[in-house]
């Protein structure tokens, strides 16, 4: 079956030519038809790899299409890798993809024809570049992915593009990205450098060979991609602006799936961030230091899908605090369930918003729960899966994490369950100001309040299923002896690992306590922030330390004031006095310098005969003295 | 045969077209310069070293110099890539009204022939010969044909290139005088392997460097471009910019680093240097441009200073990704030009800051100038990712300098800059509500459209499967590289 | 006599006539001055001439013709010269009522 793996993205990239090309002349329920049935067909394929791969002789296969770029000894093929972690992400992608194309169909109704093709187009666009980037054997067709979803990404963030403020966002993103991507691309020329490759085997094999200062450096920038792609500090801050996108578009690129790509992107290259402990720190730190930030933010923000976009920040944030301590298993663990819960937040989002005829500010909304029921109920338990609450999804995924982090240091413990508080509370905030108390929209708002259509509510009861089930998956040592099938399946990959995966991270006894005190915590805000903002719903203004939080920080303007200023003024300075004075007037000035002297000379030119011949015998006489008498 | 039939036929064509009535010298030429295409293509298809693909013949006896030509991978790109422009630049323009046709299209067919003379000559005189008849007939187009400082502007691109030409011309002669047989031929310039004592090679590099540079250009001997771009009429800086840049970078790789490897590799670094100043410097002005056509024109200083900067890599990576790059720069670069005539063709304004919303009222425009754009970015999956990776590359495993991670880190900034003022460009001219100016726009029409179409499937193409391109031009990088000077 | 009189002799010549012609404002005289140098020229060409024969005539017969040669030519030249220059000479008095060459610079526009 994996020799056909090649199928997989291209049925997106063929339903992205039909729905591109033909765009003006294909009625709109046929866009959306071939758009969603490419992915299914990819999903469905997934599938049978996925049976294939869980047998337990399968090895890794690489499977080359053609040589993508070589020049002397640099061979760089055009080649996918089946093994459990890129199938793993293959159903992900395929799977939380299909769901939120059949969502789009209904909820993108109200576009024309064409930009309804369009849409479509940019999305399978999308899930394409991702999956190349799943499956790409080497560093190089990786970073083709990888850049292809940063391209998706600012098309489909500028879908609306006829606001400046939304084309601007997406212009952010990309850039963003771009700065994370010239680290990514250093570190690849330094390792093609190193071991005269781009493929992952050959430079994991070789790692271990070269100087642990090369590995740190190589990781290190690699990271630095990663903090791009995946919104971490410093490069955070073109997510929460990335929401200006369709709504889907924010589930599907900017939650479930390509925000995760830096998360994949480490755990692949594992074995060289085992040699740098130092990286593994940086990453750790990093995520931790993200996943508080964006949580405290989000406590204070009004915009629903705000809330939801610093919410990813955050729970990326743990992720990275996973790969950062080890826990691959956990991470990538993270990244499904998150996917999951994160996909549905943001559709039921988006079957609010279109319920609220586009109003986003939670301050508007309140008592949804009698108007939207199938939304309210999976948004709820969505909420509760993010916040960790026992037994959904995200409890035992945070969970693994929180355990290896304590196993590692125990102050990256109780930060990560202070940030798991926070989570708790603002997303109860959430919860509680939307779905309950009374409504505080217009009369008109109310009047048209309604459940959304089967397409908008069918993906949300299948992603609620998978958010509360997903656990299961990963079931940990201490409640039954081999119930983590993730992490099993993906044995293979992360071999040799003890914390995170199945192994015991901490004995026993402490493993209780740690998994108590988080989920009692974790529980105790939930109740704190329901009976909190059910009771009193309306959201005052944000004052003293409040106004910091809700305007971010400041970060954006730190950046504005620090970077983008002083560049835009070093550019300046650079076009008006640089280039126009100096060395524009230099190259005049030899110009001017030679009217200038010609302009001298003419006077020589007075035109009295007497002068000329004056000057000619002068000079015949100066050759005569210097003829005989100067020359040795 | 074929190389001669190469500049014969554009050469003719300009003549006659001097001679036709102006409403028939636009048909005329571009049949000329689509038969110089499919005789193009036939040289590209000939295997290289075949009798058909050289000529030589008695010419300046008594100056030893031969009228040679030679057709082998680096002649075949830039021959395909010239001859592949042409077309197209009579295509995009085929609704321009130019007074004086018949001699605005005789001259370009005349340095059609000067450009083709120029990559297959083999012989250093001939060179320095099509040298010039390349930019004679250009130096009248430019200021013939523009806007209204054109005359200001052509006479500074004409002082600079023709004071680096008299430069080069100096250096060739003293070098001719220094081979065995004194001698012009290129056989002879290869030959004379550390013949010239490495203080003659300091002043010699830099003699005909400077020529080279000026015609890229590298910073800071710029200044002419942005202005001539500026004010030549579409067509000419089509010509200037997709071809004539190239010249300068092929004249490196055919005449200055294998002649005088000693002084390439002494003097590497900082030509490396003065192109990384400018690539930052250019990407950093284009950045606060409020001109499209001065955008484009210092983002393609930036794009060639990174090729140049490769060349002096001395490394197998950066000179293929050159040659690769020579083709697509010239491609991309082309579509950039003719959606900015486009623009201004109907607007009547370069001015970003006038501009907007293009994108709700002429869709097919800004499909493809985002593919010509992402193209310009080196976006992977597009032709300017595999040039700018290889070259990228190359510099980064650089055995010539001991900076190489210096230079390729600093280089590469390029990239987050090229995408900064790219898409701000974008954004500005194509996003956005639509203003007063932009309320009427139309799509471009079907020969505007084919034409980018083209481009635009050219793009995607060589980026998904660049293949063919390094086929062609494997063993002129190996013969290139086996004569410079590389380290122990 | 030896060749140093016919040296001294045209020196002096053709002193007087750079010295004539720096100094005299009027055409006529300036042109006269000028006719004195290349006569000063002429007799050194002559007197050149004579010696180169007398040395050399018993190997060459024409040794020292060259000089002889040159004198002709200078003379026709001069000739010429003198037939253009007096008729620039006669039209500028027709109109300027002036031969004065310090009042002559038109050659400046």
């Amino acid at each position: 079956m994996s020799k056909f793996i090649f199928l997989v993205p291209l049925f997106p990239l063929i339903g992205f030519l039909i729905n591109g090309l033909f765009r003006k002349w294909i009625p709109k329920s046929l866009s959306g038809l071939i758009g969603s049935a490419t992915v299914l067909a990819s999903f469905v394929l997934s599938l049978l790899i996925f049976f294939e791969v869980k047998e337990e002789n399968f090895h890794p296969v690489i499977i080359s299409l053609f040589e993508f770029i070589h020049a002397g000894k640099l061979s760089i093929p055009f080649s996918f890798l089946v093994d459990p972690l890129s199938v793993l992400f293959l159903l992900i992608i395929t799977g939380v993809g299909f769901l939120i194309h059949v969502y789009s169909t209904s909820y993108m109704h109200e576009e024309n024809a064409a930009a309804y093709a369009k849409y479509f187009c940019y999305l399978n666009l999308f899930v394409f570049s991702m999956l190349l980037l799943v499956l790409g054997s080497n560093y190089v067709i990786l970073f083709i992915g990888w850049e292809g979803v940063g391209l998706c990404s600012y098309l489909l963030i500028g879908y609306w593009f006829k606001n400046q403020e939304y084309s601007s966002a997406a212009k952010k993103a990309f850039v963003m990205n771009r700065i994370g991507d010239f680290g990514f691309l250093i570190a690849v020329f330094a390792l093609i450098n190193q071991f005269g490759t781009a493929s992952f085997g050959e430079i994991f094999q070789h790692a271990p060979k070269a100087t642990t200062g090369f590995i740190t450096m190589v990781t290190l920038l690699l990271f630095v991609g990663a903090t791009g792609k995946s919104a971490q500090i410093p490069l955070y801050t073109w997510l929460p602006d990335a929401m200006a996108g369709p709504t889907p578009v924010s589930a599907l690129i900017h939650a479930a799936t390509m925000v995760t790509a830096g998360i994949y992107m480490i755990a692949r290259s594992h074995v060289l961030y085992d040699l740098a402990p130092v990286s593994q720190t940086v990453v750790a730190i990093t995520g931790l230091a993200t996943a508080i930030l964006a949580a405290s933010i989000a406590i204070k923000q009004n915009d629903i899908k705000k809330v939801l976009a610093y919410s990813t920040v955050s729970q990326l944030g743990y992720m990275f605090l996973g790969l950062g301590v080890g826990a691959y298993t956990g991470a990538v663990f993270h990244v499904m369930t998150h996917a999951f819960f994160k996909a549905l937040l943001f559709l039921g989002a988006g079957s609010v918003i279109h319920a609220m005829g586009g109003e986003q500010d939670i301050r508007k909304m309140g008592a949804l729960r009698k108007y939207l029921p199938i939304t309210h109920i999976t948004f709820l338990l969505a909420c509760l899966a993010i916040a960790g609450v026992p037994p959904f999804s995200g409890f035992f995924s945070k969970d693994e994490i929180l355990a290896a982090a304590y196993e590692k240091n125990p102050l990256y413990y109780i930060i990560g369950v202070a940030g798991a508080m926070m989570t708790a509370f603002y997303m109860f905030r959430l919860y509680a100001t939307t779905f309950l108390g009374r409504f505080r929209g217009t009369a008109d708002q109310e009047h048209h309040l309604h459940e959304s259509p089967a397409p908008i509510t069918f993906p949300l009861i299948v992603l609620a299923i998978l958010a509360v089930l997903g656990g299961f998956l990963g079931i940990p040592e201490i409640f039954a002896k081999n119930a983590h099938l993730l992490g099993h399946f993906l044995q293979p990959v992360f071999a040799g690992r003890e914390s995170g995966a199945a192994g015991h991270p901490v004995d026993v006894s402490t493993e209780w306590m740690l998994m108590g005190v988080s989920a009692g915590l974790v529980i105790i805000m939930v109740i704190f922030a329901w009976m909190r903002f059910s009771r009193k719903p309306e959201l005052g203004e944000p004052a003293g330390f409040g106004k910091w939080l809700a305007n971010k920080w400041y970060v954006d303007e730190l950046y504005q004031t620090i970077i983008v200023r002083p560049l835009n003024a070093f550019a300046d300075f650079l076009n008006k006095v640089v280039e126009k004075n100096i060395i524009d007037g230099m190259v005049n000035g030899a110009g001017r310098l030679v009217q200038y002297g010609s302009r001298q000379f003419r006077y020589l030119q007075s035109g009295q005969v007497g002068g000329y011949v004056l000057l000619m015998v002068l000079g015949i006489v100066i050759l005569f003295v210097v003829q005989l008498f100067l020359r040795k | 045969m074929i190389p001669v039939l190469l500049i014969v036929v554009p050469l003719l064509a300009g003549l006659i077209s001097f001679n036709l009535k102006d409403a028939s010298a636009k048909g005329w030429t571009l049949f000329a310069s689509l038969v110089t295409l499919g005789i193009t293509l036939i040289a590209v298809a000939l295997p290289e070293g075949s009798k058909q693909l050289a000529v030589n013949a008695e010419w300046l006896t008594a100056l030893n110099s031969r009228f040679s030509l030679n057709v082998d991978g680096l002649a075949k790109i830039l021959c395909l890539l010239t001859a592949l422009s042409f077309p197209i630049i009579f295509i995009a323009t085929w609704n321009e009204q130019y007074k004086k046709a018949r001699n605005f299209f005789g001259l370009m067919m005349l340095s059609q022939a000067g450009l083709i003379g120029v990559f297959l000559a083999s012989d250093a005189l001939l060179f320095y010969f099509f040298w010039e008849l390349a930019l004679i007939p250009v130096y009248f187009l430019a200021s013939q044909w523009g806007g209204e400082k054109k005359v200001q502007a052509t006479f500074k691109f004409f002082v600079y290139t023709f004071l680096g030409s008299l430069m080069m011309l100096v250096a060739i002669i003293f070098i001719s005088q220094h081979t065995r047989d004194h001698s012009f031929s290129i056989a002879s310039f290869y030959g004379l392997k550390g013949m010239i004592s490495a203080h003659d090679q300091t002043w010699l590099f830099w003699l005909m460097f400077v020529a080279f540079a000026v015609k890229m250009p590298v910073f800071p001997f710029h200044t002419w471009q942005p202005d001539t771009y500026e004010q030549s009429t579409p067509a000419v800086t089509m010509v200037l910019s997709g071809i004539m840049v190239k010249m300068g970078l092929y004249g490196i790789m055919r005449w200055l680093a294998p002649v005088l490897p000693i002084g390439t590799y002494l003097w590497g670094d900082a030509v490396s240097t003065l192109c990384i100043i400018g690539i930052i410097y250019a990407s950093l002005i284009a950045l606060r441009q409020d001109d499209l056509k001065r955008l484009v024109a210092y983002s393609s200083i930036a794009h060639v200073g990174l090729m140049c900067m490769a060349i002096f890599a001395t490394t197998e990576s950066g000179i293929q990704g050159v040659m690769i790059q020579l083709f697509n720069h010239g491609i991309n670069i082309l579509g950039l030009w003719i959606v900015v005539y486009l623009i201004e063709k109907q607007f009547h304004t370069r001015k970003i800051s006038e501009l907007g919303g293009l994108a709700a009222k002429a869709p097919g425009l800004t499909l493809l100038l985002l593919i010509v754009t992402l193209g310009n970015i080196a976006l992977p999956l597009t032709n300017g990712f595999i040039g700018e990776f290889l070259m990228f590359n190359g510099i980064y495993t650089s055995q010539s300098t001991t900076y190489n991670v210096v230079f390729m880190v600093t280089a590469a900034i390029s990239i987050i800059l090229a995408a900064m003022y790219m898409l701000n460009m974008v954004q500005r001219v194509f996003y956005g509500p639509v203003n007063a100016l932009t309320e009427k726009a139309v799509d471009i029409r079907l020969n505007e459209k084919m034409v980018l179409g083209f481009i635009a499937v050219l793009i995607i193409l060589i980026g998904i499967y660049p293949e063919p391109l390094f086929h062609l031009t494997k063993d002129a990088v190996e013969s290139v590289l086996a004569k410079m000077y590389v380290k122990p | 006599m030896p060749i140093n009189y016919y040296i001294f002799l045209s020196v002096a010549l053709f002193c007087i006539g750079v010295a004539g012609v720096l100094t005299r404002r009027n055409a006529i005289i300036v042109f006269m001055c000028i006719e004195l140098m290349l006569n000063a020229v002429n007799l050194l060409l002559v007197a050149f001439s004579k010696m180169h024969h007398l040395a050399l005539a018993a190997t060459d017969p024409n040794a020292g013709i060259n000089g002889q040669l040159f004198v002709f030519f200078i003379m026709v030249v001069a000739a010429a010269e003198v037939s253009v220059g007096l008729a620039i000479i006669a039209m500028l008095y027709r109109n300027t009522h002036s031969v004065d060459i310090n009042f002559l610079n038109r050659l400046k526009h």
